[in-house]
């Protein structure tokens, strides 16, 4: 207990101290250190957790230090609600965005009156960890820390890039900071009130970061991924109001355990998930992620991809047990499955590097919001791996895309075709980011998988359609950014190396995470996800993934580690005669121009299909954010209407 | 691990090339038959690969002569899984595998045919890739498993209740054995649009290797055609050749009549046809196991 106190405190502290040093160097070194110490920290509370969940069976509760009294957390939340509340309207006001206002005032206040009157339930934990908890304060602690250190050496040369941008990096890594706190916070609450007071925090967080460059672009991004949360917050709300009154209840753990079968359940899960889509960029909240792609690479890669996103989908995976079979869990399907789909065409006509991940995020947070909407342990585990993965392999991609456009100046997809000639170190990292995401034997693939079983099982027709389509959509946009860096050009010569030590550093040890779990998956199933899902399903959850599977997997992963080293083998003992590609002209020796047929030398350009008239944002991204609404609304009604009537 | 396993593994290393052969000979035959004309004779793809073999290999850069053989080593391996009575999802993805490594293969020639090939290409395997999913599905809703092994042990021929999933893998047959309409990125035959496409830098051994490649792939996606109609029964084996071979014929003549389409129109025809038949047959199984039956 105590060491989740000083995780907690430090991460703060930390926040702080960097919010008021103005000095690049010392600050760096706070923040290097300050990361590596939080990692170490978060590391020790993990081991002592798990530990402790062993011995206890099932998860760990705290009723609140019991040494201070509760009441002086609640106060404390209760002044930072206040505070959030302020710092929201004085920022909209200056920026005549008043509806932002309304939102928070419609999201804040019931809970400040529920606190104010004394109709706020405190019964059980306020915080409970279980081995999802600890799951997540890996991800969070080891994903965080390491953008956090990353964010030294970015924010030095994107700086040095962007002389129009105010420079107050100061203010950009307290933010980190503090934001990891809160994500602490957020993963071990238990209570409702208080998930939901650091669930605000990370929003607002998100806000500021995106308005970071004070651009008339960022500022209105800004503003729409605020008030797409807060609409968000508000469903938190009623779901908190409901409980309390219907059940007497603020816990989440209680709504899983007691509420499976009490009358009405449907209505909070309906306003929990209603949470959740905005916060992880479902369709038709969507638009708003896109536009964060505006802020400086690590709040992209740390907040809108590897870590608050996730808190919606945390909160799914944790209802989840309450989704079996009814209509919050066709809802919650319908949205995710579709928003997969959706999301992975769009992302096809892309050719911004960030966007495309945006994209993909969006993409992958549906798949893992239908899993959790099946209910089923099978499919709730494939959300779990799906969530690992998929942070630490788009952490990494973020990392390495704001890494090349700080050395290249361009983050466009074009302009990376040779990377492989010209940053050979960045175009190997990136392969394993991209392979992570979508081929066999890595990863996601694995998780997909078993995502595609537990949909079969369950009958839901409409989502293996959804799963099978956009897998394929999936392959294609990945796999041409592939061959994009996979483009070998003669007569190019390799990059000098402007990229910071502690960038190197941070990339490759994201990569080895990735290659780790890769080869460790079934051991962390067995370990943390299945007992957890075998505690909050009621049933006992075996293996996922047969053993044989995985003994063909390993093999496959390691005969792709072996392909270099046969190659080399076969290259060295061969004799061939190497040659230019051909142009249909004369190739003029450097693989960019040709001889044309009066004998002129013209250059030539390859691009990438985008197929733009089909799959571009002016054709669908409309049509699906439609379709999306339209699901959302009637379902929130069918959902809501059938469990009142 | 149980060592008997190893049996059709070595069965299907050793003699796939004798299959494919016959079934590449097969194809040059019926074809010039079809077009009035001599033709090769029967052996002459064997010839063909013998002489590329002999060849000195002329290559634009070593990457892509890994990528090549990683192409022909994943493909073998898949067809190992199949062969072995493995999950058939996981041969599928394996297969997915492979092919990125020939796709990288001809992005990495950095040539314009090469390039416009690799394009085309990952737009073929978008178009399939759902197809050969929902065949996986369509085994598993009827055998109740995805491992061969267990596919093979039915009482009734899966062909019974998967007719609809059965059409829309002969279906993306076209473009996985590279026959016109559908062979957009390269093409058996002499040239196209663009000359060679996706193997357009890829020479001597080196398309020896790839050739070779393609052979196994070939013999595994007839494989899949037969395994339809595999039972219990070993006269069923029979059945299933047969029934690959009747499809095979199909696809040259198929291959012989129609002109190429536009990319757009292959994606279109080819997902239309795998919601419609592989999705309808889904369907109708999933609604047949929930009343029960």
């Amino acid at each position: 207990m105590p060491i989740l106190f000083v995780l907690f405190i430090f991460t703060l502290l930390i926040s702080i101290s960097v919010s008021f040093t103005r000095n690049d160097k010392t600050r760096e070194t706070i923040v290097s250190a300050g990361s590596i110490i939080m990692m170490l920290l978060d590391v020790g509370f993990c081991a002592w957790a798990f530990m402790q969940i062993n011995a206890a069976g099932g998860s760990i509760e705290f009723l609140m230090p019991e040494t201070l009294p509760v009441e002086i957390f609640n106060y404390v939340i209760i002044v930072g609600e206040i505070f959030l509340f302020v710092l929201i309207s004085v920022l909209s006001i200056r920026h005549d965005k008043y509806h932002c206002i309304i939102l928070s005032f419609m999201g804040t206040a019931p809970v400040l009156w529920m606190d104010a009157t004394g109709h706020s339930v405190e019964s059980g934990a306020m915080l409970r960890i279980d081995t999802l908890s600890v799951l997540m304060f890996m991800v969070v602690g080891l994903v965080g820390g390491l953008i956090c250190i990353y964010s030294n050496g970015y924010m030095h040369d994107y700086h040095h890039h962007h002389l129009d941008v105010e420079k107050r990096p100061w203010f950009f890594q307290s933010m980190l900071f503090l934001f990891l706190a809160a994500m602490f916070g957020l993963i071990s609450a238990d209570n409702l009130a208080w998930m939901f007071f650091f669930w605000e925090i990370t929003s607002t967080i998100s806000f500021l970061l995106i308005g970071y460059t004070k651009s008339e672009e960022a500022v209105n991004n800004s503003f729409r991924a605020l008030w797409m949360n807060l609409l968000g917050g508000c469903g938190f709300t009623v779901a908190i109001l409901y409980s309390a009154f219907m059940y007497g209840s603020g816990n989440l753990t209680d709504l899983i355990y007691k509420g499976a079968w009490a009358p009405g359940i449907v209505i909070p899960v309906v306003c929990l998930s209603f949470a959740a889509f905005t916060k992880s960029a479902q369709m038709p909240f969507s638009r708003w992620l896109l536009g964060a792609m505006v802020a400086p690479t690590p709040s992209s890669a740390l907040l809108h991809s590897a870590t608050m996103v996730k808190a919606g989908v945390y909160l799914l995976i944790r209802i989840s047990p309450l989704m079996t079979e009814n209509l919050a869990g066709v809802m919650v399907t319908t949205i995710g499955g579709f928003t997969f789909f959706a999301a992975s065409l769009l992302a096809i006509s892309q050719s911004d590097g960030k966007k495309v991940l945006a994209y993909s995020t969006i993409s992958n947070l549906g798949l893992i919001t239908a899993c959790s909407g099946v209910g089923q342990p099978a499919a709730t585990w494939a959300a779990v791996m799906l969530l690992l993965f998929h942070a630490v392999s788009k952490s990494l991609m973020f990392l390495c895309v704001g890494a090349v456009e700080n050395a290249t100046g361009s983050r466009d997809i074009e302009d990376m075709h040779g990377l492989i000639v010209k940053m050979p170190k960045m175009a190997f990292i990136m392969t394993v980011g991209i392979c992570g995401m979508f081929l066999a034997p890595f990863g996601m693939l694995v998780a997909k998988w078993a995502a595609l079983k537990a949909y079969i099982d369950s009958n839901n027709v409409l989502l293996v359609i959804f799963l099978v389509f956009g897998s394929a959509t999936t392959m294609f946009y990945w796999g041409k950014w592939l061959g994009k860096l996979f483009a070998v050009l003669h007569q190019s010569e390799t990059l000098r190396d402007i990229v910071h030590k502690s960038e190197w550093y941070v990339m490759y040890v994201l990569t080895g995470l990735i290659i780790i779990l890769c080869t460790t998956f079934p051991l962390i199933g067995q370990i943390f996800v299945q007992p957890m899902l075998s505690v909050e399903f009621g049933v006992t959850v075996g293996q996922i993934i047969s053993d044989s599977d995985v003994r063909v997997m390993l093999m496959m992963l390691i005969m792709i580690a072996l392909m270099p080293i046969l190659a080399i083998f076969l290259i060295y003992n061969r004799k061939e005669k190497m040659t230019m590609s051909y142009m249909a002209g004369a190739n003029a020796g450097d693989d960019r121009h040709f001889v044309d047929a009066f004998g002129g030398i013209r250059p030539s350009y390859l691009s990438n299909w985008y197929m733009d008239s089909y799959f571009g944002e002016k054709r669908i991204l409309f049509p699906s954010l439609c379709i999306a609404a339209g699901f959302v609304i009637v379902l929130m009604i069918l959902a809501i209407g059938g469990a009142i009537g | 691990m149980n060592y008997m396993i190893l049996i059709p593994i070595a069965i299907y290393i050793i003699f796939t090339p004798i299959v494919g052969f016959f079934l590449e000979g097969y194809d040059r035959v019926v074809s010039s038959r079809l077009q009035r004309r001599q033709g090769p004779p029967f052996l002459q793809p064997v010839y063909d690969l013998i002489k590329l073999f002999e060849k000195q290999a002329i290559v634009v850069n070593n990457l892509e002569t890994a990528l090549v053989l990683g192409f022909t080593i994943f493909t073998i391996f898949s067809g190992c899984i199949f062969f072995a009575g493995g999950d058939i999802l996981l041969v599928f993805f394996a297969f997915s595998l492979a092919d990125m490594f020939l796709v990288l293969a001809a992005s990495s020639a950095n040539s314009p045919y090469s390039s416009l090939g690799s394009q085309r290409e990952f737009v073929q395997m978008m178009a399939y890739e759902p197809m050969t999913l929902l065949t996986a599905i369509g085994f598993y809703m009827v055998c109740g498993s995805f491992n061969v092994s267990d596919i093979i042990n039915q009482d009734v021929p899966a062909i019974i209740r998967t007719p609809g999933v059965f059409l829309g893998y002969c279906f993306i047959l076209i473009i996985k054995l590279r026959k016109s309409p559908f062979d957009l990125s390269t093409s058996h035959h002499a040239h196209q649009e663009m000359v060679k496409g996706l193997t357009q830098d890829i020479a001597g051994n080196v398309l020896g290797i790839l050739e070779l490649g393609e052979i196994y792939e070939e013999v595994f996606l007839m494989a899949i055609v037969a395994l339809f109609f595999v039972t219990k029964n070993p006269m069923s084996y029979v059945v299933g050749i047969v029934a690959a071979l009747v499809v095979f014929f199909i696809m040259i003549v198929i291959d012989n009549v129609f002109p190429r389409v536009k990319w757009s129109n292959m994606l279109w025809i080819t997902w239309g046809v795998t919601l419609s038949l592989a999705g309808s047959n889904f369907l109708i199984l999933t609604m047949l196991k929930m009343a029960g039956i």
